[in-house]
């Protein structure tokens, strides 16, 4: 059999998986697993390997619009990369120890957080109460300043032990299911650190290339890479991003980003499913 | 070396691999499909992999670079944190071979 039907279709849905996942905030690669193991029938290891690729390629693109911008916090991110870095590679061992059907299980949980998270992005941030500046991020000079209508807004940062805690989860979870757990670490910066929200999200992209780098060779070394797989995946959910962040958030995006919540879940409730019934095949 | 310079070749530096990764992952890939079988064709999957190669070695660089910057700044302890996160992912990709 010829790959080019199968490798048009893997690229068309990695488009629309990438299009979709820039648009939403979700990411390319939690979306495109799924549907490559229920659709298609993809084995999942290899599902989460080509995404996990096609992660670095999305976040790599962005990060450097953001970083040239002075969005992201550098600093920061390359001291919390310790925490997502040595998670990851925990999280990519872990990989060939558990089944599959709990791998399967795991993912559909976090996908339905995720897209339970995406829901609530986007609300209204009313005003935070101040927290104490973090000693230890005065040390290692973590404060910075963002670009806002014209001027530069300064802030401190706070609670850095828990928030570098939370990023070796962040980083389990994405060497683990092969992701890059954007959801997880702009939550460790944002709720944790009161690092601000728009620092936030271009700080964690920044940090998505290198935490998925970390379990690429691991992967690679299990065989869950493969070239004509990953090839379209890459290229597709790439595409597709590139797209998404051109596309302005209107009206009609916001309605679109309900539909696609609901559509997320259930494909998370079918991931437990298959997890629970012994995993997908 | 200013922040915004770093920044600057950073971004520069990131943007050129992930484009340069997509071209040759794209050559490798419509190189592949044309072959007849594509599964009789390794010189092109040789190629996708050379192109994916590319890819994860951009972060990789962007880590090398920041270590390189830091040192010229006299920042030592950026210079241990980065050099942190290189050795892990040195660790990965020598994980790849052994």
């Amino acid at each position: 059999v010829h790959p080019l039907p199968f490798t048009a279709i893997v690229f068309a849905i990695s488009v629309a998986a990438g299009f979709l996942g820039s648009l939403t905030g979700l990411g390319g690669g939690v979306i495109v697993t799924p549907v490559l193991t229920l659709l298609l029938g993809v084995d999942l290891h290899h599902a989460m390997g080509a995404s996990l690729i096609s992660v670095i390629a999305t976040s790599s693109g962005a990060a450097a619009a953001y970083v040239k911008e002075g969005y992201s916090n550098v600093r920061a991110g390359m001291f919390l990369e310790i925490a997502t870095t040595l998670g990851a590679v925990a999280g990519a061992h872990l990989t060939t120890v558990l089944p599959g059907s709990a791998l399967a299980e795991i993912f559909g949980v976090v996908l339905l957080y995720s897209a339970w998270h995406s829901l609530r992005q986007g609300r209204p941030a009313g005003p935070r109460p101040p927290s104490a500046p973090d000693p230890l991020a005065e040390r290692l000079r973590l404060e910075g300043s963002y670009p806002e209508s014209g001027h530069l807004v300064s802030y401190g940062v706070s609670r850095v032990k828990a928030g570098f805690s939370l990023m070796c989860g962040a980083g389990l979870l994405s060497g683990l299911l092969g992701i890059g757990s954007g959801a997880m670490k702009v939550i460790a910066m944002d709720q944790v650190m009161r690092i601000p929200f728009k620092v936030s999200t271009t700080t964690s992209n920044f940090m998505i290339g290198v935490t998925a780098a970390a379990s690429a060779g691991i992967y690679f070394r299990r065989g869950y890479l493969e070239a004509p797989l990953v090839m379209p995946v890459m290229l597709g959910v790439l595409a597709g991003s590139m797209a998404g962040a051109r596309t302005l958030m209107g009206a009609g995006t916001r309605s679109l980003r309900l539909v696609f919540a609901a559509v997320v879940g259930l494909m998370a409730i079918e991931m437990i499913a298959s997890g629970l019934a012994g995993g997908v095949r | 070396m200013t922040t915004e310079r770093m920044d600057t070749i950073m971004g520069n530096l990131l943007r050129t691999g992930v484009l340069l990764a997509a071209a040759v992952v794209a050559v490798g890939g419509v190189w592949y499909l044309a072959g007849n079988p594509p599964a009789g064709n390794p010189a092109a999957v040789k190629l996708i992999w050379i192109g994916l190669g590319i890819l994860v070695a951009t972060p990789v660089a962007r880590v090398v670079f920041s270590v390189a910057a830091f040192a010229l700044a006299g920042d030592r302890i950026y210079v241990a944190i980065t050099l942190i996160v290189l050795l892990v992912l040195l660790y990965s990709i020598a994980a790849a071979w052994w």
